[in-house]
């Protein structure tokens, strides 16, 4: 029986975060792809309160919460470090993760979800949470510095998802005039060994995005 | 005297009282600034430009910022005195959890519990209800959430006992009726000194919530 086990789905880009993870530190692990519209009473009993994945089994005791779950791994597996040393930078490798998620995420999927004077609103804040992200890359090739860590695979999916929803929707927003450096990290990221091999297929995220994308700018009215 | 641990603050904020507690679990002395969030200062505009929020820990003139983070950061710190995590990464992962569940389920919640009224009140009381009732099971029989010692978790809830009163009077409704064991919890976690002289007294919390009503024109 393995010792380690993911639950993810193909598409989650949160578990994808676990992937990269458990890959970069060359750990083993099984996979179990869960379908979302109808879960598998395994996940539920791992993860009652969110009923969400990713979920990490390890020796039978659950982790949930993708950037929990890389902290854990972190600390369990010392090899190829994800977190800094330093207790001042892992604060702040910790905020920009939590930034990433609690703000620059929905900002850049409002662009792609809302249309109109929404749509201007939302570009306008994207921007602005990108700015913030771009000067994080100030003198360094990650956000890490010379290797891959917490706040790139926090940040992986800034390397995939808005080029996906710009084919769907025709809003660039990160170009390379405006965001050099985020542009030149997400060639980096996403071409990197480990993270390129992962990435789902680019065919089937246009599928379903477009199918999400038809039903979002379809409850609204246009402005 | 120049301090090398500066806490930007106000007094009102549970966010800013996790870190009190968790400075003054570890004895730290250090300079605190009140903040006026109507009008926010220079300082608290360059420390954090992102949020703009407090609480923010400088330490060594190097910004810290969001409570959960700054804790975890004193924690690591000062390593060698009162821990608030677990030792090893499973009870650790698990705290890091439930921390976080507080952050996402209780604020917002219970904020609608104030500032709402008619059926979003109401939903929004349910809600908190139950969340605090997920928050008790959690608890189980054992003293803290941290298990046998106050930990990261109980600091992460126990500052909201501060607005308690507040809740119930604008909600209509008692916690301890419908969560006692929450209510035998944080009657414990005041117990210790670092709780008891950080929470302000509730009814101090009521009256500064029956100003931001005006403000926020809920009445």
């Amino acid at each position: 029986m393995a010792e380690l086990k993911l639950f993810r789905t193909w598409s989650s880009t949160f578990a994808l975060r676990v992937v990269w993870a458990l890959n970069l530190k060359g750990i083993q692990y099984d996979t179990i792809f869960e379908d979302l519209s109808n879960k598998s009473s395994l996940l539920l009993q791992y993860n009652p309160i969110y009923k969400k994945v990713p979920v990490l089994v390890h020796n039978g005791k659950p982790l949930v919460e993708s950037l929990l779950i890389l902290e854990y791994i972190d600390e369990t597996w010392k090899q190829t470090p994800l977190l800094p040393e330093d207790p001042s930078e892992r604060a702040t490798a910790r905020f920009w993760a939590k930034f990433g998620d609690d703000k620059v995420l929905l900002s850049v999927w409002n662009v792609f979800i809302k249309q109109g004077k929404d749509k201007e609103e939302a570009i306008v804040t994207a921007q602005e949470n990108l700015g913030f992200v771009e000067r994080q890359l100030t003198g360094k090739k990650f956000f890490n510095g010379e290797t891959i860590g917490f706040v790139d695979l926090a940040f992986g999916w800034l390397a995939n998802l808005p080029s996906v929803w710009e084919e769907i929707c025709g809003v660039t927003l990160i170009d390379h005039e405006k965001f050099p450096m985020l542009s030149e990290w997400i060639q980096n990221f996403a071409g990197a060994p480990i993270i390129k091999e992962s990435w789902p297929p680019r065919d089937k995220l246009i599928t379903k995005y477009q199918a999400l994308h038809e039903v979002y700018t379809s409850k609204e009215a246009p402005k | 005297m120049a301090y090398e641990v500066v806490l930007v603050d106000t007094w009102v904020s549970m966010f800013g009282m996790r870190v009190r507690i968790a400075l003054a679990e570890k004895g730290i002395k250090y300079e605190y600034k009140e903040e006026d969030l109507c009008n926010k200062s220079k300082l608290l505009l360059k420390i954090n430009p992102i949020y703009k929020k407090i609480p923010v820990l400088i330490h060594n003139g190097k910004p810290v910022c969001e409570s959960l983070i700054i804790v975890q950061y004193i924690d690591e710190v000062w390593n060698d005195r009162s821990p608030l995590m677990p030792s090893d990464p499973y009870p650790r992962a698990c705290a890091r959890f439930w921390a976080d569940f507080v952050d996402k389920r209780v604020y917002d919640v219970a904020k609608k519990v104030w500032t709402t009224k008619g059926e979003e009140q109401e939903a929004a009381k349910k809600e908190f209800i139950e969340t605090l009732q997920i928050l008790e099971r959690q608890l189980g029989d054992h003293p803290y959430f941290g298990g046998e010692r106050f930990g990261f978790v109980d600091l992460s809830l126990i500052t909201f006992y501060s607005w308690f009163y507040a809740y119930e009077t604008f909600g209509n409704f008692s916690i301890e009726a419908e969560c006692p064991k929450i209510i035998a919890w944080a009657k414990r976690c005041l117990q210790k000194d670092s709780v008891a002289n950080t929470l302000p007294d509730q009814k101090k919390v009521y009256e500064y919530v029956v100003q931001m009503r005006k403000r926020f024109g809920v009445e």
